[in-house]
């Protein structure tokens, strides 16, 4: 393994760099993609039973939306400082 | 096969951070280490500025009982701010931080539309710097309206601990609280509006791009490129959306933490 990587032409340490950002966006996006599903699906479940709430719903649905998603956007931004 | 991706990829030169750094037009002012000067974000924001005070001037300059459509897109907007997200989050106090929810929330919106404005296509947003000022107002302003309602000491104990937390347990509460209250909530605010809109450039440029270089590399890409293009269309209506929500997201936690500050206890 380390012999072939020493073969190589060109910045080893480039190309792995250019991985660990790869990396970090896709683990990042993870996490939030399940807790958005999960939100999501349950706001869509408490509007079909309770569509005289579906405002309220929505609106606190949207809080939830944007404190997850920060956290996939700490992965973008992470990866660009790495 | 190999050929057709490498002329590729010698004409595509992918988006990275450096799209992101202007230079200065004229000189400079030096004030210590940081270096103030008119280049093209500053000149978005301004514009972004005057065409949101333009709106509301030429939309509510002569109100009538019956509004024609520029005034009616105006009181549709502000009616939206006023019952969606300042009654809604701070309740019948709400109407006290209107100018500031409906000024964030229009500002955002016509900050964030630069991004798929044609020629432009860059917002403002996607530098640190104007999120960061605009999360430290709504900093500010809900600690200092907490304050004001709680006095110092019964706002820090409003914050830091929970309602009906056992006592032995504040040594863990307490700076858990503080960090995701005071230090955090900033930090998510602006890191949330600005990560959206880098994001949103670099997906942008990317399908754009790579349309152009498609095209021009000749062979079996040739085919690929309208699906790009279409793609980077159908992206250009998501970030649409986008500045909207994001405008709606800044300004509706705005007012929740403006509302939890304020909030009687239990």
């Amino acid at each position: 393994m380390f012999g072939l990587l020493a073969q190589t032409t060109g910045d080893v340490g480039t190309g792995l760099e250019t991985i660990g950002r790869g990396l970090v966006i896709g683990l990042a996006a993870i996490g939030p993609g399940i807790g958005l599903g999960v939100l999501i699906g349950h706001a869509v479940e408490a509007m079909a039973r309770q569509p005289e709430y579906a405002g309220q719903v929505r609106a606190t649905m949207f809080i939830g939306i944007g404190l997850i998603e920060a956290l996939a956007l700490f992965g973008i931004a992470f990866s660009f400082i790495i | 096969m190999t050929g057709t991706f490498g002329s590729v990829l010698a004409a595509f030169e992918p988006p990275s951070t450096k799209d992101f750094v202007w230079d200065c037009w004229g000189p400079a002012l030096r004030v210590g280490g940081l270096e103030f000067c008119m280049n093209f974000i500053y000149f978005l924001v301004l514009l972004g500025f005057l065409a949101m005070l333009g709106f509301f001037y030429f939309a509510l300059r002569k109100p009538r009982v019956v509004p024609g459509k520029l005034q009616s897109t105006a009181e549709i907007g502000i009616q939206f701010v006023r019952e969606n997200i300042a009654l809604q989050m701070i309740g019948p106090e709400g109407d006290r931080y209107m100018p500031l929810l409906a000024t964030l929330f229009f500002a955002i919106f016509f900050w964030n539309i630069w991004e798929v404005a044609p020629w432009v296509n860059f917002s403002s947003n996607s530098r640190i710097a104007f999120p960061l000022v605009m999360a430290i107002v709504a900093w500010i302003t809900y600690n200092v309206v907490g304050i004001r309602k709680h006095g110092f000491g019964g706002y820090a104990k409003h914050v830091l601990i929970p309602p009906g937390a056992p006592v032995w347990l504040y040594p863990l509460l307490v700076p858990i609280e503080f960090i995701t209250q005071i230090i955090v909530r900033p930090i998510t605010l602006s890191v949330r509006l600005w990560a959206n809109f880098l994001a949103g450039h670099f997906l942008l440029a990317v399908f754009f791009l790579g349309t152009i270089a498609m095209l021009e590399s000749g062979g079996i890409l040739y085919a690929i490129a309208p699906l790009s293009f279409a793609i980077g269309v159908a992206l250009v209506g998501f970030e649409i959306f986008v500045s909207v929500l994001q405008a709606f997201i800044f300004t509706i936690l705005t007012a929740s933490y403006i509302g939890g500050a304020i909030a009687e206890e239990h």
